[in-house]
């Protein structure tokens, strides 16, 4: 089974970099674009073979691990 | 006797400029403790150094504060051993849970390396006593992400308690935006746990320990160390 995590920044936390990213595309003639935000998306593969287990390990790394609760969310999907 | 371990993570690389600044002022050999062991051997006071550990892999910090020494580490420091966390040792302390929030990316995006000022402001910790109440130290900073966030509720209660140990601020000790070098709620750069035993700090003591270096105030720190232990065994 796949995992598909997804750690973005919590809202009302800043995002410098997505800001950036922000002003280069507007610099690149992307007119109208706002609200960049910028985060990880983190890709990996797991032995568990029913859905409920993969799901309470997924999200024990997240918490454990992978995101920052103090500052990031994280979300996932599972495939296979 | 004063024993401090200074713990090596692949990629630290002020390690040793903080065991020649603990060793040149408390007088005793500093032990090395590589991140793959399993105990710290027994000290008066734990330092995590600054530098890249892991490569600042996922997050600054994150990889160190899973790493067999760290279980050790938090082990102890719950147990009341002094641990200082410096740059990235600040960074492992909160990735470790052992102090409250998270150093993000500098508002400014660019690696920011100089002298700052910062005002003591609790002087009352194991690595503080020697600092006058509101001294302004001069001492470097050299990090990508030290901008100190925490939730509000978060930073009233550090305020509340008296724990928020260093600020940026002006050479006259004023807390203002311009002196705010990363972005750093509340101009935050050093905190502690509520006992005072465990800091973490984005400033380089070690780098402005003696005056060949360009200065001392970080040397204070060090001296500060060396005060509470032997107050603790008096």
């Amino acid at each position: 089974m796949k995992a598909l995590i997804k750690i973005t920044l919590k809202n009302g936390v800043l995002d410098p970099q997505g800001k950036a990213i922000e002003n280069a595309l507007g610099a690149l003639g992307f007119v109208g674009v706002s609200g960049v935000r910028q985060g990880k998306l983190i890709e990996l593969d797991l032995a568990a073979k029913d859905e409920a287990s993969a799901r309470d390990e997924v999200e024990r790394m997240c918490q454990n691990l992978l995101a920052n609760t103090v500052i990031e969310n994280y979300s996932f999907e599972l495939m296979g | 006797m004063i024993r401090a371990s200074v713990i090596v993570f692949p990629g630290s690389n002020c390690d040793r400029d903080v065991k020649v600044a603990t060793e040149a002022v408390t007088g005793f050999k500093a032990k090395m403790v590589w991140h793959g062991d399993s105990e710290v051997p027994a000290s008066d006071f734990i330092i995590l150094p600054g530098g890249f550990s892991y490569g600042d892999y996922l997050r600054c910090g994150a990889m160190a504060a899973h790493s067999p020494i760290m279980r050790d580490v938090v082990a102890k420091a719950k147990a009341g051993t002094p641990v200082i966390g410096i740059c990235n040792g600040f960074q492992i302390l909160l990735e470790a849970g052992l102090l409250p929030g998270a150093l993000m990316r500098n508002s400014s995006l660019l690696f920011v390396c100089r002298d700052v000022f910062v005002r003591c402001d609790n002087n009352k910790t194991f690595f503080t006593n020697c600092y006058r109440e509101r001294e302004v130290a001069r001492i470097p900073i050299a990090h990508h992400d030290g901008n100190y966030f925490t939730d509000e509720a978060t930073l009233d209660r550090l305020e509340g308690e008296n724990r928020v140990v260093l600020r940026y601020c002006d050479a006259d000790g004023e807390i203002t935006d311009p002196a705010n070098p990363n972005g750093s709620q509340r101009n935050i750069a050093g905190i502690s746990d509520a006992t005072g035993r465990i800091v973490g700090l984005m400033p380089h003591p070690e780098r402005l320990f003696e005056s060949a270096l360009g200065g001392t105030d970080g040397r204070r720190m060090f001296e500060s160390a060396v005060v509470s232990v032997i107050e603790a065994a008096a």
